[in-house]
């Protein structure tokens, strides 16, 4: 049992629960298998020693972004019934479309990783939350703080779109 | 006992081209997702998807370096991950409201 070993499991289960988040016809099973395939991302992050990251990555995204989601779906009352079909030729389409995109992007970063042959340690500490956190309140504070600013630009405008609109007689 | 197995685990490491790979198939899934799904919602979910794979490839480059920065930018694209969910949610929900539909084929109002 090597860590190689323990990484092609994870990797095979991400990729797996990614291929049902397309796959499934129903939405809300879209959503719980995306919510799958985050906290298998969040495993690979910790194989990696990236351990703020991780954690980060199920708060924000498993815990809040994807919440959201459900609460959208249960607030809309999508079901099966309601799902639009693709047709043959679009899927077909897409498939191809995908298929020739993930070859180009192996073929360019193949060639250009031969001369490195290194293996993905856990031996460093930059994935700790004191590296990180040193890291983030000096080099990149300006990029921190404006951040917030995002937030509350983002906060308004979805405050702004979803209000109900006042009806207007005229 | 345990502490020496997950040591001796430990210490081996996984080579970059695995994540490599694993980072790409994810981002080609996503964007099989968005060319083919027609449901906004879905669609958002792809991107996401995609978003993610980009994360992954970018924590496993910066642990492979050694270096932390590229942590820090995963850490700012959860951010705009996050602003970007709510926006396309609320625009959806907004379109939702009007033409009772979250098929992408019928939002074609704005073509003139």
């Amino acid at each position: 049992m090597t860590l190689e070993m323990i990484a092609i499991l994870l990797g095979g289960l991400t990729i797996g629960s990614a291929l049902m988040v397309v796959l499934s016809k129903h939405p809300v099973r879209s959503v719980l298998y995306l919510v799958v395939t985050f906290f298998l991302i969040s495993a690979n992050y910790i194989l990696m020693n990236a351990q703020f990251l991780a954690i980060v990555n199920i708060i924000v995204y498993a815990g809040a972004i994807m919440v959201l989601f459900l609460f959208v779906l249960m607030l809309l009352n999508l079901n099966k019934d309601s799902e639009p079909i693709t047709s043959i030729g679009i899927k077909l389409a897409g498939i191809i479309a995908g298929g020739v995109l993930l070859t180009v992007m192996l073929a360019a970063l193949k060639d250009g990783l031969v001369i490195t042959q290194q293996a993905v340690g856990s031996a460093n500490n930059n994935g700790l939350v004191e590296n990180l956190g040193e890291l983030l309140f000096t080099k990149y504070v300006l990029p921190f703080e404006m951040s917030s600013v995002l937030f509350i630009a983002a906060m308004v405008g979805a405050v702004m779109l979803a209000k109900r609109e006042k009806q207007i007689n005229d | 006992m345990i502490n020496m197995v997950l040591a001796s685990i430990f210490e081996s490491g996984v080579s970059i081209d695995f994540y490599i790979v694993l980072a790409s198939v994810l981002f080609a899934i996503g964007a099989v997702g968005v060319l083919v799904r027609r449901n906004a919602i879905v669609l958002l979910m792809c991107i996401e998807l995609m978003l993610n794979a980009v994360n992954l490839l970018m924590v496993a480059f910066s642990t492979y370096h050694g270096n932390g920065d590229g942590q820090v930018f995963v850490f700012f694209i959860m951010v705009v991950a996050a602003a970007e969910a709510t926006i396309g949610l609320s625009i959806l929900v907004m379109a939702y409201r009007n033409i009772r539909s979250t098929d992408v084929g019928i939002f074609n109002k704005l073509k003139g």
